[in-house]
């Protein structure tokens, strides 16, 4: 399976609840994902010793002033005025550029040519119980995360895993996004606060739009009012565990300890909690497929998403 | 020489706008004649690249100095590129500016004055298939 | 006119409550000036949550654009999928479609279409508001899920402050940021004259600061640091105040862990509003004094 952790909102615990699932099912050696590339945090828990590493960069145009007429058709076609002609002299805005290759391609005089322009870098490599862990980071002064994440994602650095855990930026936008798009389920980890809810909502939004199932896990439980419980429960949205408001697991979490470390007890309800998710994505896989052999009406109703 | 302001209506009597950028109209002013013409900015709504897009606009219409207020990082190198001198001033009328510019009582700008304004221009993508 | 931009790195060290009890205090506390608010927190915006505001506008945000097909004209001829590198055009039984969410609007489909059966498309990307808040004028925003820009909206609503702040001669704009550094943090960072970063010394909140130091320095906007929930970790603590004090950049508070910050969150208020003697409370208004003084010493 392909689980992603996200949240909308900002320090509800994905990387605690995603590094402790990871830990909790070592045993199958999973792979774990960072992909909050702009503030990855994952291998503080789960110490790994990077043995691959890989450079990412976007291509973007170098312009051979010999065979460059200033024709401008290369800025005329480019959307995002990255490359402009100024006094008979191409000039190109790296960090305004996509990597489309538009401009490369409209050339009359075939005179560009792309160059990998660098954005950040992908390591992988064993960590703590055999999980196999692989991160992507953000160059600084870098405005896109996406590309990095994208890489990531495609990277192979182990022989295929089975299980793949995605630990997800904050928010709800293109890193967010890419991070979900492939998964299978969606754990959204909440805080049951007003905010926790707000950004809660607009999260199940996204997965509705992206059309994969959800489920939410409520950290740091007790403390604000039950607007999260009330919510998923209107909503239909499978509360798939509790994480209750502890100041001891906090500052076990700000020592750099992952969750199940510092107490074990933790262990089962993390080995359950995978268990669930498997078992919501069989359900829904096996809905899709009699949907596709028109053995179930089309309002049958999907697990969790909707 | 054609000179251009930044301002924020299509009139000489214009206040000057501060972001080259992101000016609503470009005045355009022949200093020998004092004709002038006012032009939208067609960078005014990029959704990024609006330094770079006003600078060329200014290229085609063989402007060779401009009047704002700030000048970001790449509006300064797309423009130095084409050798349009930039000057910077803080208020006032366009004709007034010209009369400023004329008497040469207007400060030269010889590095990127404002921030970078980033437009979103980067908008999350780019992948290589 | 000054602008203020808070931010952290990491998620949830608690920007959008320091701002709401900078807003209070700038309107109701012990040194008062004239505020206009921006939350620039576009796909997550919460500011709201604890400002009370009234909304007097309502705005389509126009995002990019995206490429679509015409279908009658199109010969398929697969070249827009051959070009696209976003993964954007699928083709299925022979018919070639975009995947607008997929769509970086690049526009190289457009070109290498034979037959022109590929236009671009404006988008509504999203909303942006004008509200009348409590402690002032709120620009705030919600872009719609899975869409893209969000750094064009948080200049927007940046930009739009920053005119009604000039417009009516307002003291300061207080720009609730989000997390991250890309590029919306890029866009909400930019010309701003001080930025105040929220700090949570947990290991994972130290190596966030680093970054979104690293950011700010990048960017040229001077950072000034406050460390919130600064009993979680004292070994973490340390460490921020000796970085900052090797980088240069003053610790100017710190706001120990105190539950009120969430009481007063689901009470729809500032902590400073909401339990004034609190511990919080009282750190919080030394800070507001300390930004205070940073920005006139700016001035000089």
């Amino acid at each position: 399976m392909i689980l992603t952790v996200a949240s909308g909102k900002g320090g509800t615990g994905k990387t605690t609840v995603a590094t402790s699932l990871a830990l909790a099912v070592a045993d199958i050696s999973p792979v774990l994902l960072d992909c909050d590339v702009e503030a990855p945090n994952a291998h503080i828990f789960l110490q790994p010793q990077f043995d691959q590493r890989r450079e990412i960069g976007l291509p973007i145009p170098e312009v051979d002033e010999v065979r460059c007429t200033g024709c401008g058709r290369c800025a005329e076609v480019c959307q995002y005025h990255a490359i402009v002609v100024m006094g008979g002299k191409v000039l190109v805005f790296p960090e305004l550029c996509h990597g489309c290759g538009s401009c490369t391609l409209q050339c009359p005089e075939e005179a560009i040519e792309e160059v990998p322009n660098l954005l950040g870098v992908l390591e992988a490599g064993p960590a703590k119980d055999g999980i196999r862990f692989a991160q992507g980071v953000l160059n600084i002064g870098e405005p896109m995360a996406v590309p990095v994440i994208h890489e990531l994602k495609q990277w192979r650095p182990f022989p295929e895993g089975h299980t793949i855990i995605r630990d997800a930026p904050p928010g709800n936008s293109c890193p967010v996004v890419e991070t979900i798009q492939g998964a299978d389920f969606v754990l959204l980890v909440t805080e049951p606060t007003p905010f926790g809810l707000h950004d809660l909502r607009l999260a199940i939004q996204l997965t509705r739009e992206l059309d994969i199932p959800a489920g939410v896990v409520v950290n740091r439980d007790g403390v604000g009012d039950d607007g999260v419980e009330e919510y998923c429960r209107k909503e239909r949205i499978p509360i798939l565990m509790r994480i209750p408001l502890d100041q001891s697991i906090g500052k076990a979490v700000a020592r750099g300890e992952a969750l199940v470390e510092a107490f074990p007890e933790y262990l089962p309800q993390f080995r359950e909690l995978y268990a669930q998710i498997q078992s919501l994505i069989d359900s829904r896989q096996g809905e899709a497929l009699q949907l596709a052999r028109g053995t179930r009406s089309s309002n049958g109703s999907k697990a969790g998403s909707l | 020489m054609k000179l251009a302001i930044t301002g924020g209506t299509p009139q000489i009597e214009t206040q000057l706008e501060r972001r080259f950028g992101r000016c609503a109209y470009f005045i355009i002013v022949d200093t020998e004649t004092r004709a002038w013409e006012a032009f939208p900015n067609p960078a005014a709504e990029a959704r990024g690249g609006a330094g770079t897009q006003a600078a060329q606009f200014l290229a085609n219409q063989g402007v060779e100095a401009v009047i704002s207020g700030d000048f970001g990082p790449n509006a300064f190198t797309a423009l130095d590129a084409a050798s349009i001198q930039m000057y910077t001033a803080q208020e006032g009328q366009a004709d007034t500016l010209v009369d400023d510019f004329l008497a040469e009582r207007l400060v030269r700008v010889t590095g990127s004055t404002g921030p970078a304004h980033h437009g979103g221009g980067r908008s999350q993508g780019g992948r290589r298939r | 006119m000054k602008q203020l931009v808070i931010l952290s790195g990491k998620g949830g060290t608690g920007k959008t409550s320091v701002a709401a009890a900078l807003a209070h205090l700038a309107t109701e506390g012990a040194q008062q000036i004239s505020i206009v608010l921006a939350d620039a927190d576009v796909d997550a915006a919460n500011l709201e949550l604890v400002l009370a505001p009234r909304k007097l506008t309502q705005e389509d945000f126009w995002g990019g654009k995206v490429a679509a097909i015409d279908q009658a004209a199109c010969s398929g001829c697969g070249e827009c999928a051959a070009v696209c590198r976003f993964e954007a055009i699928h083709e299925t039984d022979g018919v070639y479609e975009i995947d607008p969410i997929a769509c970086e609007g690049c526009a190289a489909c457009v070109y290498v279409c034979p037959t022109e059966a590929i236009s671009m498309v404006d988008q509504i990307a999203g909303e942006w508001y004008r509200s009348e808040s409590r402690y002032g004028p709120l620009f705030h925003a919600a872009l719609y899920p899975a869409q893209e820009n969000s750094g064009k909206l948080v200049t927007l609503i940046k930009q739009h402050a920053k005119l009604l702040a000039l417009d009516d001669t307002h003291d300061l704009v207080i720009v609730d940021g989000p997390p991250g550094i890309g590029c919306p943090v890029i866009s909400a960072a930019s010309g701003e004259d001080l930025a105040l970063i929220v700090a949570e010394p947990s290991i994972a909140g130290v190596h966030d600061m680093r970054r979104i130091l690293q950011t700010t320095e990048h960017f040229g906007v001077q950072s000034i640091v406050c460390i919130n929930k600064a009993d979680l970790f004292s070994k973490g603590t340390k460490e921020i105040e000796a970085y900052c004090q090797e980088q240069g950049i003053e610790v100017i508070g710190s706001i120990p862990f105190d539950l009120n910050i969430t009481r007063a969150m689901a009470s729809g208020d500032p902590v400073t509003a909401y339990e004034p003697d609190g511990d919080a409370s009282q750190a919080l208004r030394g800070i507001w004094k300390r930004v205070l003084s940073v920005l006139k010493e700016q001035e000089e």
